[in-house]
């Protein structure tokens, strides 16, 4: 018998909010049948972006029907970037705890919540780690390591970062990860260490300051790339730096040409490359 | 209502029989000897022992009571047969069993796996009956042992035990034939003999008795090595004082489910009967896991399409009842059950099945209420369920095949 708090029960006894919305400004899923839990929530969003309704439908068990009920009450009069700010502890922590073993059905209302606003624009919202997702599809973070319940190592690293986790068993009771065949269990090892240890790449980052970092990149961009983009009646702007990924923005000549995204590859990255090592990323906003 | 318990769960224990508590309690108090020393003063405990084993060999119907030996459970019973087979006469490494064992008998034989043993894991069908065909084909003149539940313990579905036995016999005769028979003690008629079995274990808290008491049936032609050494208490085979008031007791219980195996096999199975029927009438995203298989008379197994089992488990222990489920959600193991797996139950209802099993302590009433309430139960559950438009259209087609 799990230990459930009187919050957890009040939920799942009396659910709120549940249903769909016709025309819903935001919708996201997460979690499926074959896995025994799935959560679907619906957002009606005003044009202050204000969340003026939510509504859901799950298929699961009693933490995961709580989760969900709870989560809508946390989100309605709340703005768009608020909601973004919401954790999976955070829906946790608002019913009062949830078994370790069941941390994953608040993990799963944080990802449907995650995928209605990855399908949702805020006037001008630009979301850099999807751009930068959509950009490198095949990229390190999107690799499935628990085959048995589709987890990909950015849930597991976003678990990790958000909960402290700091065992196996941990990241299996958060996001199921390893919990079936339980193969995959020397992988998620290998991502805790990662996380902990950081790679060397990341050490080598890590002599300079953020600040510093970024102002090399610029100093790269304005001595070495824009002039060369100005002769040809372009430019480019940077817009912002994550890690060893450079997002830029283009203007002029270049925006409207059919070859930028090939002038951006070849030219900026090589050139970045060049200076800062081969693990940069150039990625295009527009 | 809240304050009654109605009690469906009889498959994961039962109640103790006040007749078998009333048993035990003399040796729980003033005959508290060793039933092992030399003085009157332990006669009346190692009368109850020899008169236990003897009321077990009934039940079970074996030639002599010395082929019966006491021990802690269940999980003990399975792991003494089958170990202690397997050290004793080590020539042989392969074994057989199947996918839907109880996992204190399939955890004991991953781990045989690992010390060298090739295992076979007979498949079931969509129904969990067992396929005899794949069973014969695995036997060689290498298997050490054939180890095959009487019942399964999450659907009921009874095994064919005494048709295995003679496909043993016939490819090999000296494999060894261990049966799990924990789950069909007085709900079946055992026949060890007539069925052809070597070594057969139960388990006390199943039929009755109390919690930490088991017996084994190891015939006289089976030799095995003990795996609690010490002392000479039950012939050599399992050391450790016995444990005078829960064998009393499981005794009593055994003596109790011989009475009762008529009330059994009619009364409970008719009550079981109609609460599937109650369920399936009212309820159209229920189905029968086990299709038409022949089961023990207490248990059904009904999967719950598009809901979650935990879920459901939770809303009817808000009114007092119990079941079970073989969601994943439930057991903390993040998979759904093994068994319901094994039969390839649907994903669509797997998750969202239960299982009731009755006793002779189910009452009419009992069942009439569960049937009353289940229905509004899965209303409300399937209403939050994301896959309104698959339940809309499986409500059609259960309509208009009822037309």
């Amino acid at each position: 018998m799990w230990e459930y708090t009187e919050k957890v029960m009040d939920h799942y006894r009396h659910p709120r909010n549940v249903g769909s919305i016709e025309n819903a400004d935001a919708v996201g899923t997460a979690g499926s049948l074959v896995c025994g839990d799935q959560l679907k929530i619906y957002l009606k969003i005003d044009e202050n972006n204000i969340v003026t309704d939510a509504k859901f439908q799950t298929f699961g068990c009693g933490s995961a029907v709580a989760s969900s009920s709870i989560l809508t009450e946390m989100i309605i009069g709340k703005t768009v970037d608020e909601v973004r700010k919401i954790t999976n502890k955070d829906i946790a922590d608002e019913l009062g705890g949830l078994p370790p073993e069941k941390m994953h059905c608040s993990v799963m209302g944080y990802e449907a919540l995650e995928d209605a606003l990855k399908n949702y624009k805020t006037e001008g919202y630009v979301d850099l780690d999807e751009i930068k997702e959509e950009n490198t599809s095949n990229n390190e973070e999107n690799k499935i390591i628990c085959t048995c319940f589709q987890v990909t190592k950015k849930t597991i690293i976003d678990a990790i970062k958000t909960n402290n986790l700091k065992t196996v068993e941990e990241v299996t009771n958060y996001t199921k990860a390893g919990g079936a065949c339980g193969r995959c269990k020397a992988d998620i090892q290998k991502v805790i260490d990662e996380y902990y240890n950081g790679t060397s790449a990341q050490e080598t980052q890590k002599e300079l300051t953020p600040t510093q970092w970024i102002l090399k990149v610029n100093n790269i961009i304005e001595t070495q790339i824009s002039p060369e983009l100005m002769k040809d009646g372009g430019d480019v702007e940077l817009v912002d730096i994550k890690d060893k990924t450079v997002y830029v923005k283009l203007r002029g000549q270049c925006s409207g040409c059919k070859n930028s995204t090939m002038t951006l590859k070849l030219f900026v990255e090589t050139t970045l490359k060049n200076a800062l090592g081969d693990d940069i990323s150039v990625v295009e906003v527009n | 209502m809240e304050d009654k318990i109605i009690y469906l769960d009889n498959n994961a224990t039962t109640k103790v029989d006040e007749k078998v508590l009333e048993e035990m309690l003399p040796y729980l108090k003033e005959e508290y000897a060793n039933p092992s020393s030399m003085y009157d003063f332990s006669r009346k405990s190692s009368r109850a022992i020899k008169e236990a084993r003897g009321k077990i060999k009934d039940l079970l119907n074996a030639a002599d009571e010395k082929e019966i030996i006491f021990t802690s459970c269940g999980s003990e019973s399975a792991n003494t047969a089958i170990r202690g087979f397997l050290n004793y006469d080590k020539s042989k490494k392969h074994i057989i069993t199947t996918k839907i064992e109880h996992p204190c008998v399939l955890n004991v034989y991953k781990m045989l796996e690992k010390q060298g043993y090739k295992v076979d894991y007979i498949g079931v069908n969509s129904n969990g009956e067992l396929n005899l065909e794949e069973l014969k084909h695995a036997i060689n003149e290498n298997t050490a042992l054939v180890s095959v539940m009487w019942a399964n313990n999450e659907t009921g579905v009874l095994n064919p035990i005494e048709e295995i036995s003679q496909i043993i016999k016939s490819k090999n005769k000296d494999t060894k034939f261990f049966v799990d028979a924990v789950q069909v003690a007085g709900k079946i008629p055992i026949d060890v003999q007539s069925a052809g079995i070597d070594m057969l274990g139960i388990s006390g808290h199943k039929f009755h008795a109390p919690k930490g008491i088991g017996a084994l049936y190891l015939n006289s032609k089976t030799m095995m090595t003990p795996l609690i050494i010490g002392g000479h208490q039950e012939r050599g085979k399992r050391a450790g004082t016995e444990n005078t008031p829960y064998i009393a007791g499981i005794g009593k219980a055994a003596e109790l489910a011989i009475d009762n195996l008529d009330y059994e096999m009619t009364e409970v199975k008719r009550l079981r009967d109609k609460l599937e029927r109650g369920i399936l009438q009212n309820i159209y995203n229920a189905r029968i896991n086990t299709g038409l298989a022949n089961r023990v008379p207490n248990t059904t197994n009904i999967g719950f399409e598009y809901i979650e089992g935990e879920l459901i488990l939770l809303h009817l222990s808000d009114l007092g009842i119990c079941a079970s489920s073989g969601s994943a959600c439930t057991s903390g193991s993040l998979e759904p059950s093994h068994v319901l797996r094994a039969m390839n139950v649907p994903f669509t209802s797997i998750h969202g099945s239960i299982r009731w099993s009755l006793s002779r302590f189910t009452t009419e009433e009992e069942i009439d209420y569960v049937i009353e309430k289940l229905p509004s139960i899965i209303n409300e559950i399937t209403s939050i369920s994301p896959y309104q438009n698959e339940l809309k259209t499986l409500k059609e087609m259960k309509m208009s095949q009822a037309n």
